[in-house]
């Protein structure tokens, strides 16, 4: 099995006016050809800024980020970033979204490809009836499916998702994680998905990283025991509730510390 | 005209039926010297005679070019000028207190200055609305820059496009909503400065036919003036709506 990525003794730390602020503190890890990696730990811990920096988005401040073996330089379209924000394109149809990338000189698709392309993702996405339509007609769910489409169509070797399916509500959520196994089925790629979803990690991913309270450690990773392809049925299994009570066990401890962390708020001012 | 159009046109006009009533009603109410308010029928004809025997068009076309020209050249300039100070923040610590300072000029406070150096050609009158177009532009251009997002600009780097395509394909569409906005600003204030560029020694223009009409006291002919300057602003901004709406259909305007 080949390595993709590779956290090698990864520090962040900010400068800030109160002093250092430490994010992200010797990270090791390794994420392998065709890995589900889940990335769960209390908000704010700094597992945002792990996927931002194997995005390109931020470097660290020492370790090393590698990618293919080599340090990350900066964002790239061999690793795909699906945000939580979407960031589909407003001015642009759902088509031309889903072309965008297509487009650019650094993926070298011919314009004769590029409608077929689209048309494969608009029908695996479910977005064939509003190929024409612009973002602002489209629901949450599929302003999400959209940014995913977009995001296949260049074909990354690596897929980034942060919090993707936060802020859908639960039905919509958990179709887009079953539309998500589905794709990956077919498409085959690696992920690193950060939640804070206990369910969502376990359900999705072939690994999940438990990270500490801020700075960001790696307090377990832990291997999912269920194999591909898989449907709402494990969740039922008792080893899936088993799992789910430790991981969520591990997490609240974190969470725990990382409030404790927090300075007492006077409500008197 | 479909019913709701009819609906919108009829709502459209009803505030310009009032403000003609009230304007008879000022007039007969016996409050005001009746021969300082001429009547809107009279202000009407005094439009007719002046289309057909003095030549309004001439003047109206004389003032639309010189606002045209002006509002274009300010925009070109308010632009580029407006984009580098939104987007790289030294620029506009740099040049924001000075542009302030020009900002808060009123054009007619230069005019003396502008004769001195312009003269009192077609020139000095461009330079008068140029001026005013690129402040009012410039400011728009800034604000509306600096608070795009940069989600828009990280998504196009992870797709995996350079700079050049980050700024033809995200930056410029992004743009384009604040120039039109620009533009619009713009026009309204030139056509607000017309007047006091079309002071400088100008031939005709609906400012020049407004001063001369004053010397004489003709005050039929200044409503006439001025009623032209509105009318035409409001067309010049009907136009620019409409492109905007086709330029933009993609924007998710609020419409009650």
């Amino acid at each position: 099995m080949t390595t993709r990525a590779q956290f090698d003794k990864v520090s962040l730390a900010f400068e800030t006016p109160k002093g250092r602020l430490n994010v992200v503190e010797d990270v090791s890890y390794d994420i392998n050809d065709g890995d589900f990696i889940a990335v769960i730990g209390p908000s704010g811990c700094g597992k945002t800024t792990m996927m931002s920096m194997l995005a390109g988005f931020q470097k660290p401040t020492t370790g090393s980020v590698l990618f293919d073996g080599q340090p990350v330089a900066g964002p790239g379209p061999e690793r795909g970033v699906i945000f939580q924000e979407y960031g589909v394109f407003p001015w642009l149809t759902v088509k031309q979204n889903i072309a965008f990338g297509l487009t650019l000189r650094a993926n070298h698709v011919a314009a004769g490809e590029r409608d077929l392309i689209c048309d494969h993702y608009l029908g695996l996405m479910g977005l064939s009836d509003f190929a024409n339509s612009y973002p602002k007609h489209l629901s949450g769910g599929m302003r999400q499916r959209l940014a995913i489409a977009r995001a296949y169509a260049v074909k990354p070797q690596f897929l980034l998702m942060d919090e993707p399916f936060g802020a859908l509500d639960a039905q919509t959520r958990s179709n887009m994680q079953n539309l998500l196994l589905k794709v990956l089925q077919t498409e085959g790629k690696t992920v690193m998905l950060i939640t804070h979803s206990v369910e969502e990690a376990i359900y999705l991913a072939s690994r999940i990283v438990v990270v500490t309270a801020r700075p960001a450690r790696i307090r377990q990773i832990i291997d999912v025991p269920f194999a591909y392809p898989r449907d709402e049925s494990i969740q039922e299994r008792p080893e899936f509730g088993e799992l789910r009570s430790y991981i969520k066990h591990l997490v609240m401890d974190e969470y725990r510390a990382q409030q404790a962390q927090m300075r007492p708020v006077s409500f008197s001012e | 005209m479909d019913g709701a159009g009819v609906r919108r046109f009829g709502l459209g006009l009803i505030p310009w039926v009032g403000a003609i009533l009230l304007w008879y009603a000022v007039r007969w109410s016996g409050f005001v010297n009746t021969s300082l308010i001429p009547a809107p029928h009279q202000v009407a004809a005094k439009f007719v005679e002046l289309l057909t025997k003095e030549g309004l068009l001439i003047d109206i076309f004389a003032s639309t070019r010189r606002v045209f020209f002006g509002v274009s050249l300010g925009i070109l300039v308010a632009v580029p000028v407006g984009f580098l100070l939104g987007w790289y923040r030294p620029a506009r610590t740099f040049a924001d207190p000075m542009i302030n300072f020009f900002r808060a000029l009123p054009p007619i406070a230069l005019i003396p200055l502008v004769i001195v150096y312009f003269g009192v050609d077609e020139l000095a009158k461009l330079v008068i609305l140029f001026y005013a177009s690129f402040f009012s532009g410039v400011i728009v251009m800034y604000e509306g820059v600096s608070q795009i997002t940069p989600l828009y600009i990280r998504v196009a780097q992870t797709l995996g496009a350079n700079q050049t395509e980050i700024f033809r394909k995200v930056i410029i569409p992004l743009t384009v909503p604040h120039i039109l906005t620009a533009l619009r600003v713009a026009l309204g204030v030139a056509w607000a400065t017309l007047v006091a560029s079309e002071l400088i020694a100008a031939q005709r223009g609906l400012g020049a036919m407004i001063q001369n009409a004053s010397t004489y006291f003709l005050l039929d002919v200044i409503y006439v003036g001025i009623i032209c300057i509105g009318l035409i602003a409001l067309i010049m901004d009907m136009i620019l709506r409409k492109i905007t709406a086709r330029l933009l259909v993609w924007q998710d305007r609020a419409i009650a």
